[in-house]
């Protein structure tokens, strides 16, 4: 598939999704129990993005041992709590990225 | 002043606060984009064809690991799962508008506006309540679009030295800081976790983001079952 055959429909299923919920859902639709359900998705989904970009490498094995990404992760994890405050977390994660690789 | 211009700027107004984590989201997308190999008009298309931020960094992620357009797409439409939540509670304050205007608010409609338009809508009743979700959206727009092509212009001159695909896993780990209070949350996350990095090499088509999601979604229904038989 082209790249931009793959940008369209990407974007078209973020339209839809988008759309759906506007022009298609009625209230009736989804009772308590789905909506508590579904606002998991992101808890359910980031993380997937989230653990193997910080504890795998380039090739897709474990980097357990060296790995700077692990403490900066942990760090701006530790300051997203205490913070609740996106780009403070953002910010101290690439801070302590940084500090590891160059200056430790 | 006309009042649907009113509101519009109520709405840009209101949103305008929210719009502060936009901003480095969006240049560390223009420039990883650049970075993974797509031109600046591919970069660029992807901003305004798709829209969203989380949808666009999971594309990224998932090309350059090499999965298929398929996985690519319907890890995508996973992401914006979320927003079949946001349905229930904002579909009755639209439901009278033409046609042609759901299709423009569809567009326009990202987390940020709907959060601020939806207490907007519980507040006000006038038949042109839309165009605050409407200002709150074009001024994202704007943002993001504003903040890809700035992204796309730096990433030439930033070094690959810095690391800074590592920004991807900061910027989904920002989107959860409010979740890492709740105990659920928390096992759903390292659940989700520790199967995409168990699963990374070995759930064919690079489909490990959505066996993980819902491995984690059922998690969740479980834990919450269980929570309220104890109640």
């Amino acid at each position: 598939m082209s790249n931009w055959l793959l940008i369209i429909y990407c974007g078209l299923i973020t339209f839809l999704t988008r759309f759906s919920m506007i022009a298609l859902l009625k209230k009736e639709m989804f009772n308590d129990r789905i909506r508590e359900i579904l606002s998991f998705v992101p808890s359910a989904i980031f993380p997937a993005i989230i653990f193997p970009a910080v504890f795998l490498d380039n090739s897709g094995d474990f980097q357990l041992e060296n790995n700077p990404k692990i403490m900066a992760a942990i760090i701006a994890m530790l300051i997203g709590i205490i913070s609740q405050n996106i780009i403070a977390t953002i910010i101290s994660g690439l801070a302590s990225y940084w500090f590891l690789i160059f200056v430790v | 002043m006309n009042n649907k211009f009113r509101v519009f700027l109520k709405g840009v107004f209101d949103v305008s606060p929210l719009m502060i984590p936009v901003v480095p989201f969006g240049l560390i997308f223009g420039v990883l984009s650049i970075d993974i190999g797509f031109s600046p008009i591919e970069t660029m298309g992807m901003s305004l064809i798709i829209f969203g931020g989380a949808s666009q960094i999971i594309l990224l992620q998932l090309f350059s690991g090499g999965a298929s357009s398929l996985v690519i797409i319907s890890s995508v439409g996973a992401v914006n799962s979320r927003h079949l939540l946001y349905g229930a509670v904002v579909s009755e304050h639209l439901s009278d508008l033409k046609l042609i205007w759901k299709i423009v608010i569809s567009y326009f409609l990202i987390d940020q506006a709907f959060a601020r338009s939806n207490e907007y809508f519980k507040k006000n009743n006038d038949k042109n309540k839309y165009f605050h979700l409407f200002g709150g959206g074009i001024t994202c727009w704007v943002i993001w679009q504003t903040t890809t092509f700035l992204g796309i212009v730096l990433g030439a001159f930033i070094p690959e030295k810095l690391g800074l695909s590592f920004a991807v896993p900061l910027t989904f780990l920002a989107l959860l800081v409010n979740d890492f209070r709740k105990l659920i949350n928390v096992i759903v996350i390292i659940i989700s976790g520790l199967v995409a990095t168990f699963g990374f090499n070995y759930v064919p088509y690079k489909a490990y983001v959505i066996v993980a999601g819902v491995t984690a979604l059922l998690t969740a229904a479980i834990l919450t079952n269980l929570n309220k038989k104890n109640e």
